[in-house]
Parts: structure tokens; C-alpha cells; sequence
């Protein structure tokens, strides 16, 4: 059969990546042609500014080299511009005569600078900064000329005056606002900026009107309103960009500032699609790249004929790439009427940080100096999180960020040597994401994280990936979607998942997927965990359960080793035990000639290095002593650690360790989000470490503390504090109704201590503190849940259930 | 070929989705069963560090290793770009629901 035809209009970053997308989801869909008015093939646009500086080359910037083109079968048509597209026969012609037939058309003609209408603009040595071509002329002009003048202080503008000036070119930077970057910075920080750029040598005229260029062939000065004049040689016009519709209208197609497309990229001709810089959608054009790529991710779905994603929008932010420079911005940074401000400014260090808040949400920042946090407080405006319990402390950013002693400023991270560890975990250095992302040619987080490793496991460098990303690739590499879906199965989000599951009465795993469209026969090992748990959280009296979809140490309850052999915890309530069960612990390790034997953090017995299959057999002797499942495996509610409490302890205010067993009674066996840690301190000293714990209870003379969101992992994360209550009573409600809000809230795999940081600590308050009915009925729920869940699976395994998983199919030998 | 084919047991007793162990003496090999009651063998040894891959979740014809989450090919032994290594292949055969497997590895690109 005859493939269709797709032809690209444009052969830069938003089309390319939507053709990479789409080559990837349906690799043999389409016969390509691709058409581009440059000579090269697509480079990396954003690098044009390091290229000017002399921090790299064009050849470096190269993304897709010819020879991609012709590996795949493409057509590549360079320095070639359509001029015509005859929608009814479905052809574009170029302005050579060149021509291609198409079924599917895509159209990602990008933006053109805006050229001021002032009188000698057409003058030889005034270019905008757009491309390859503008950014050789300025270099030629450098070798050559010594006056420059960059018209425009916006992003682009102070890049390229930056650029110049590394060249060794005097430059005057002429901006008709009172502050530089107006569009991106309130004035305070613009100053620091300005200081900054002064101290490089740059030169600044402010609130100047351009009136004329004057030049005989050449550019000789420029002229402004007020009548002064400054020599010029070279005139960068960098005072904006405009989408490029120009083929789009001649062609018929709607256009207002942009292409107009839909959330399926298509434009008013179904058969013609558009992306990038081109585009308006929902009457916004980005010039950003991670919402372009957005878009070309949505758009390929849609060239592939899956038919299911939707492009809603993306909220940006943006980083200024001038070495040595930090600064950030996004949202609404100026305030206004009904926003807040929280300020801090350091003039002496240079440093300057602007949030600006709305109804206790964060509605912008601007960050100088110090941008680390930038990508914290973007993810709090995506998330709309409740900020009002942790506003105090907001301005200082996420303290735990960054750590492994690393420091915090960005200019430290790049002038770190290759040789610096970056992710601790898998052991990545600086050196190998540096070359990963320029060999691979990657953009995104996610696309660093399969290739090297760095900040894939306990994600605490991030912070700093993003960074090394940013400053590699270029710079705007915070994506920000409109929403993350679960895993790469599906376009839906963990909540949509969640509230389909709930609304639509879906029971099964494959009932999930059918009816949520999944693009893979039978998900991955990422989405089936996850929506197992969902199922059952839904569902805790009817689902069954399905053991495939569980990860090998909840299948099997035990923790595998790195050598395939199992540990094993026996529960024991509240961390108390007596001589029969040391006795029957003693008895099991000798006779499973268990290789270790070792006292957990929390308080329990570990017992490492058993064979699997020897698990049943184990399990059934420490059942007949009593003990069950410890669910130290799971992601499940683990122990309750405890101190020994006002039984003992001279300054105990409560029975901690009685209270440590009840709540260890009612909580076992419940599966969760995440793994989920309790303890319960008898007094303020606090031995049982209660404030990093997901629900720690602190004793007090008049009655119970009780915290949660803490972790004592990766990121240590102190607990905050939800309530105080006077009763054991309450301490047993209050502790179910937040476990239950947190299973039927949290995303899979997400801890506490993030979950309350994303949701914010007031939600919960409302929720299980001052709703006093929903509270009895999230533990109402808890407790309809734990019935079927408080079975000890060990027990059931030492009876002879699930025997496959424990016993060879044969043994050949 | 000259293989000698070994009757291990039925479809039905691997788990779907799933895998079970044949122990040898030189190593347990992992057979694994697909969704669509496909059934693939391996060497129960991830390239990367020797996890046991019959431990892993099984997903389309994938294998999630249980240490690391490197994704291991079932049809090819080959990991999943962008990691890269190669878990030895044994040729299986299933009739009238009984599979069968020889001992001698395939040979494939990259194999150890």
C-alpha cells in the first residue's frame, strides 16, 4: 500500500521534534519531505547566543545532521522557501519551482524579528537575531567595526549585546522601557541586572525612542527622539519576534498573531496541522521551547492517527543566558491589586527574590542571584498548592534541595570540574551529562534520566541536572505541562486515572486500560503497580487483587538482595517482644541457616539472606510462634517505633509504647501510596524520633501532638503539625482518617512528605482536623478497608498458597 | 539443528504476565509468559548486574529486572535503549500446551 504523504514547512526545532515524535509512534505511517529557507539542517535556535559569545559551535548546535534525514528516508529540501500552498490539489511549491504532493500538511514557519519602521532599516550592517545567518554577519561585523547597537533590552537583546561585546565590540543596549527585561523583571532586579552588565562593560540608554538609522550604505549612527546620536557600525534590531503566518494567510488559513490551531495542533484546514513559534492556541503564541515541544508531542500523536492527546496550554518561565548571570521569572512577578509580595534583597551579595502570592497560592516570582529554586517554585504555581502553613519560610526556598554538598548557586554547579559527582546514587559525574546530553541531543529531565542515570533514583539532584541541562542545551528547559500523565501508556494524569476508576465503576486492570484507552497491551511496570493500588484503594472489599502487577517484594513479602535472596521481618507490635518470640527467631535463623541477623532502624529484627524458596517454610514456623508479616517490603504502613514511655521513663507524660501497639494494630497490613512509617514519642525529648515520620504522635502532659509529612530519608523533611488531641481515643481516629486521606489522594509512589508539600498542609487541616464528619468517615473507610487487607499473607503462603512463586517449574540437573 | 528439546511443563503453569524457574547446573534459566500466552526463555541473569529477571514485572514482551529496572527484551535477550547489554536466549517450543526447551543458548549480537 501506497504511504501518505507528509510534507514539513520549516525545518527548525518545533517541526523536527514533532517529526522525531512521530517517527517514534508510528515509524513507517508516511512518506516525509521536509522544507527549510535556511541552508542547514535543524540546529539548536536557543545556542545561537553561546555562538555569538564564542561558547560554542555551529557544528555543535547541529541537531539533526544530514545524514538523519537521509537514514530515515526523509527528503530534505534546504534553502528553499515555500511560497505557494494549493490546498485543493495539495501541493506546496517553493520559490525555485520546487514541489511535493501532500495528504498531511505541517506547518512550523516559526517567527521573524520585528524591524522597526524608522527610516534607514533596510541600511547594510543592521540585522535582527533570529538565525545562523544574522549571527555570522554580527560575527564579521565584530572582526571588522567597533560601534554596536543593540535596539530592544528584552531577553534576546542582552544576549546578543552580550555576545558582541565578547567579541570585543563596544555596545550600547537602547531600550524604549524604564528597565531592562520589563516583560520578564520588576524594576529592583532589573537594576541588579543592569549593574551587573555595566560591570561587563555594556552600556545602557533607557526609555530612548529610536527615530532614524542614519548611514549612506552602511550604517553610520543611530538617532533618537529626544535628538541625540550615537555612532553605530552594526545595529542589532532585537525588539521582538512575530509569528510567521505570511504563507499561512496567503493560503487562506485562519490567522490572528498566529496560526490559529486547536488542542490538536490542527489549524482550519483539518488536512494542515501547525506547531511552534507559528502558532496562536487559545490565542497565545509561545517562544519558549519546552511548550513548543509540548505541542509537538501532541501533534505527532495526532499525525500517528492515536488520536488521543490534547495540547491545553502551558505556563512558562524564563532564564536569561548570560554566563554568569542568574535570574528567573515566571507568572504574574509584579503584583497588583489583591496580590501579596514577599521580598527579600541583598544588594551587597547581589542577590534579589520576589513571590508574589494570590489567595495563599503562589501567582509569580523573580529570582536573581540565586535561581536554584526556580524550578520549586514554578511546581508550586502548576500545582496550585496551599502555601499559607510554610509562607514563612517560602522565600528561602526548598532548604533540602541541592544537598549532598553541592552549594546552591547555578555558577558554582557549571564551574564545577567533569570530574564532580553530581547523582550520588548512580554515581554520575557532571562530565558524563554534559556529554550524554550533547551526543544524544537531549532537551528534557526525563530524556537525561534514561540515558545517564543522574537523578533517576532519589531525585535530590534534580536541582541540579536541570541546571547542567539548562546550561548545555539551553535555556528553558522547565517543562511545564498542563498536566503529567501517569506513565508513558497513557495520556491520563494519576487523578484522571484515579477519578475514572471511581466514576466509571471500573473493577479490572484490563477494564482500566480498555477503557482508558492505553497505548500499550498490558502497561508497564510503572503504570501496573499503580493502578493496582488504585483498584484496590477503590475497591478494598471486591478487587482481586493482581500479583503480577505488584513489584517482586510484595509478590513474594520479602526484600529481595542484590543476590536474589530474601529478607525478612517479623512484626513485632509497638517494637515490644518477650523471650518466646527472641527464642523462636533464634530457632528459625539457625535452622534456615539465615546469613545475618540484624535490628532494623526500626525497631524490628531483620533476617537476611534467606532463599526463596525456603520463605514458606520460615514463615510457617514464625506463624506457630505467633508473629505476622512485618510488611517491611511493602509500600505499605511499616512500624510503629516507640519509646518506653511514662511505663518506665522518668520524664514519659504517656503510655507511648501502649499507644505504639494500639495504633500498630489498627494500621498493619494496609496498603499504600508509599511506604508510610509511624511513631509515637512519650514526651518533647522525643527518642522515638516522631518528627520525621508520616504520622508521628509527640506526648505531652496534656494530652498528644500529632505530626506528619516527615521523612528522615533522602530529604529530610521535619514533620508539621496537624493537630493536638486529648485522648488515645482521638489519637486512633485522627490517625486513620489521615492514612485513608492519603491513600485516596496521593499519587502512587509519593511519600508524605511531598504529598503535603504539593496539596499543602491547610487542605489537610480542613479535611481531617476541622471537619470533624469527614473525619469519621475517611476512619470509617479505613476500617472497611483494613478487614480484608489485616490477613497475614504469610500465613496464608506457609499454608500452601501461591506455591508457584516459590518453587522451580523443574529442576534439570 | 540437533537440539535436544526438554519437556518443562504446561503453559498453564507459568503465571501470565509471568515467569518460573528452571533450575540447571549451570544456572537457573527464567521462562517467561506473556500476556498473550507467548513463552520466552532467558538466562536468569540481568546483563547489568545479574539480578534475577524472573523476579521482574512482565510487560508486553518485556521484563522489568527487579534491581535496577533495566528492561530486558524477551524475544531478543537485548536491554532496552538507551542501556545496553544482553541476557543469553534458549530456544522454546510449545505443543498441545507443553513447552519445551533446549539447553543451548541462541546466538545473538552481543551475547555473553
Amino acid at each position: 500500500m501506497e504511504k501518505m504523504k507528509l510534507v514539513l514547512v520549516g525545518n527548525g526545532m518545533a517541526g523536527m521534534r514533532t517529526l522525531e515524535e512521530l517517527l517514534r509512534a508510528a515509524p513507517d505511517l508516511y512518506d516525509i519531505t521536509v522544507f527549510g529557507d535556511e541552508p542547514q539542517p535543524n540546529y539548536n535556535r536557543i545556542m545561537l547566543s553561546p555562538v555569538l559569545a564564542g561558547e560554542q559551535t555551529i557544528e555543535q548546535i547541529i541537531l539533526n545532521p544530514r545524514d538523519w534525514y537521509a537514514e530515515r528516508g526523509i527528503t530534505l529540501y534546504t534553502g528553499k522557501r515555500i511560497v505557494k500552498i494549493d490546498r485543493k490539489r495539495r501541493t506546496v511549491t517553493a520559490d525555485d519551482g520546487t514541489a511535493a504532493d501532500y495528504d498531511r500538511l505541517l506547518l512550523a514557519t516559526g517567527s521573524k524579528p520585528f524591524v522597526l519602521p524608522v527610516p534607514g532599516a533596510n541600511l547594510a550592517g543592521v540585522v535582527g537575531f533570529r538565525d545562523i545567518a544574522d549571527v555570522a554577519a554580527m560575527i564579521a561585523a565584530a572582526g571588522q567595526y567597533q560601534n554596536a547597537v543593540v535596539i530592544g533590552g528584552g531577553l534576546l537583546g542582552l544576549e546578543a549585546a552580550n555576545g558582541l561585546k565578547l567579541r570585543g565590540m563596544d555596545v550600547s543596549v537602547v531600550h524604549i522601557g524604564d528597565w531592562l527585561l520589563d516583560r520578564q523583571l520588576d524594576e529592583p532586579a532589573a537594576r541588579l541586572l543592569q549593574q551587573n552588565l555595566e560591570a561587563k562593560g555594556l552600556k545602557f540608554l533607557l526609555q530612548k525612542q529610536t527615530q532614524e538609522i542614519i548611514g549612506e550604505q552602511r550604517v553610520q549612527s543611530v538617532r533618537f527622539k529626544d535628538g541625540s546620536e550615537i555612532p553605530a557600525d552594526l545595529v542589532v534590531m532585537a525588539v521582538g519576534i512575530r509569528p510567521n503566518t505570511q504563507l499561512a494567510e496567503s493560503a487562506g488559513l485562519h490567522c490572528n498573531r498566529g496560526i490559529v490551531v486547536n488542542d490538536t495542533l490542527q489549524t482550519y484546514d483539518p488536512r494542515i496541522y501547525a506547531v511552534g513559534e507559528c502558532v496562536s492556541h487559545r490565542g497565545i503564541a509561545y517562544g519558549l521551547v519546552a511548550p513548543l515541544f509540548e505541542q509537538a508531542r501532541v501533534c505527532a500523536n495526532h499525525l500517528a492517527e492515536h488520536g488521543v492527546a490534547r495540547y491545553q496550554g502551558s505556563m512558562t518561565s524564563t532564564k536569561l543566558k548570560v554566563t554568569g548571570i542568574d535570574l528567573f521569572s515566571a507568572g504574574n512577578f509584579m503584583g497588583g491589586e489583591g496580590l501579596e509580595e514577599i521580598v527579600f534583597q541583598d544588594v551587597g551579595r547581589g542577590a534579589y527574590k520576589k513571590l508574589v502570592l494570590k489567595d495563599d497560592q503562589l501567582a509569580g516570582a523573580v529570582l536573581y542571584g540565586d535561581t536554584l529554586d526556580g524550578a520549586w517554585y514554578f511546581e508550586l504555581m502548576r500545582e496550585h498548592t496551599d502555601v499559607s502553613d510554610f509562607r514563612d519560610r517560602l522565600l528561602f526556598g526548598r532548604s533540602h534541595l541541592g544537598d549532598s554538598g553541592h552549594g546552591d548557586e547555578k555558577s558554582r554547579i557549571m564551574a564545577l570540574p567533569d570530574k564532580a559527582e553530581i547523582c550520588g546514587c548512580n554515581g554520575v559525574c557532571k562530565g558524563d551529562i554534559i556529554k550524554a546530553i550533547r551526543e544524544h541531543k537531549l532537551f528534557t529531565l526525563d530524556e537525561v534520566r534514561a540515558h545517564t542515570k543522574a537523578s533517576a533514583s532519589c531525585g535530590s539532584c534534580t536541582g541540579l541536572v536541570e541546571t547542567i541541562l539548562a546550561a548545555t542545551a539551553g535555556g528553558d528547559y522547565s517543562v511545564a505541562p498542563s498536566k503529567k500523565p501517569l506513565c508513558g501508556c497513557t495520556e491520563y494524569s494519576h487523578d484522571e486515572i484515579r477519578d475514572a476508576i471511581r466514576q466509571n465503576n471500573l473493577k479490572t486492570l484490563p477494564d482500566v486500560l480498555r477503557f482508558m484507552n492505553w497505548k500499550t497491551p498490558d502497561g508497564c511496570a510503572k503504570c501496573r503497580p499503580a493502578l493496582n493500588y488504585y483498584l484496590l484503594c477503590a475497591w478494598p472489599t471486591e478487587y482481586q487483587d493482581d500479583a503480577q502487577s505488584r513489584y517482586i517484594n510484595e509478590r513474594a513479602h520479602g526484600n529481595i538482595q542484590k543476590d536474589g535472596s530474601f529478607s525478612v521481618v517479623p512484626r513485632m507490635w509497638g517494637g515490644l517482644t518477650n523471650p518466646k518470640e527472641l527464642r523462636a527467631i533464634a530457632d528459625v535463623a539457625e535452622k534456615f541457616k539465615v546469613a545475618e541477623v540484624k535490628v532494623t532502624g526500626a525497631q524490628r529484627i531483620d533476617l537476611f539472606g534467606v532463599n526463596k524458596a525456603d520463605l514458606p517454610a520460615l514463615w510457617k514456623d514464625l506463624s506457630a510462634a505467633g508473629f505476622v508479616s512485618g510488611h517491611a517490603y511493602g509500600k505499605a504502613t511499616r512500624t510503629v517505633k516507640t519509646c518506653v514511655g511514662s511505663q518506665w521513663c522518668r520524664f514519659g507524660t504517656q503510655d507511648s509504647t501502649g499507644l505504639g501497639v494500639k495504633l500498630e494494630k489498627m494500621a498493619w497490613g494496609s496498603w499504600m501510596p508509599h511506604k508510610f512509617k509511624l511513631a509515637v514519642s512519650g514526651c518533647p525529648r522525643n527518642c522515638a524520633e516522631a518528627t520525621i515520620k508520616d504520622f508521628g504522635v509527640v506526648c505531652v502532659d496534656s494530652g498528644y501532638e500529632l505530626h506528619v509529612g516527615g521523612n528522615g530519608g533522602i530529604k529530610v523533611r521535619v514533620t508539621d503539625l496537624l493537630t493536638k488531641v486529648e485522648s488515645e481515643a482521638q489519637v486512633l481516629e485522627f490517625c486513620a482518617a489521615f492514612i485513608q486521606f492519603y491513600r485516596e489522594q496521593a499519587h502512587y509512589l509519593e511519600r508524605t512528605a511531598p504529598w503535603v508539600e504539593r496539596i499543602g498542609l491547610a487542605h489537610i487541616k480542613a479535611k481531617v482536623v476541622e471537619d470533624a464528619a469527614n473525619r469519621r468517615t475517611l476512619a470509617e473507610r479505613f476500617a472497611i478497608s483494613q478487614k480484608p487487607a489485616q490477613v497475614d499473607p504469610w500465613k496464608e503462603r506457609a499454608g500452601g498458597e501461591q506455591k508457584h512463586e516459590f518453587t522451580p517449574l523443574v529442576a534439570l540437573a | 539443528m540437533n537440539e535436544n528439546w526438554i519437556q518443562v511443563g504446561r503453559v498453564e503453569d507459568i503465571p501470565r504476565q509471568g515467569a518460573r524457574i528452571i533450575k540447571t547446573s549451570t544456572g537457573d534459566i527464567a521462562l517467561f509468559r506473556t500476556v498473550d500466552d507467548e513463552i520466552f526463555a532467558l538466562r536468569d541473569q540481568c546483563p547489568h548486574q545479574g539480578g534475577p529477571l524472573s523476579q521482574g514485572i512482565v510487560h508486553g514482551k518485556k521484563v522489568a529486572c527487579p534491581l535496577h529496572d533495566w528492561k530486558i527484551a524477551l524475544d531478543t535477550g537485548l536491554a532496552v535503549a538507551p542501556d545496553i547489554g544482553c541476557a543469553a536466549r534458549y530456544p522454546v517450543r510449545v505443543a498441545d500446551g507443553v513447552v519445551s526447551l533446549a539447553l543451548t543458548p541462541k546466538s545473538s549480537a552481543g551475547s555473553t
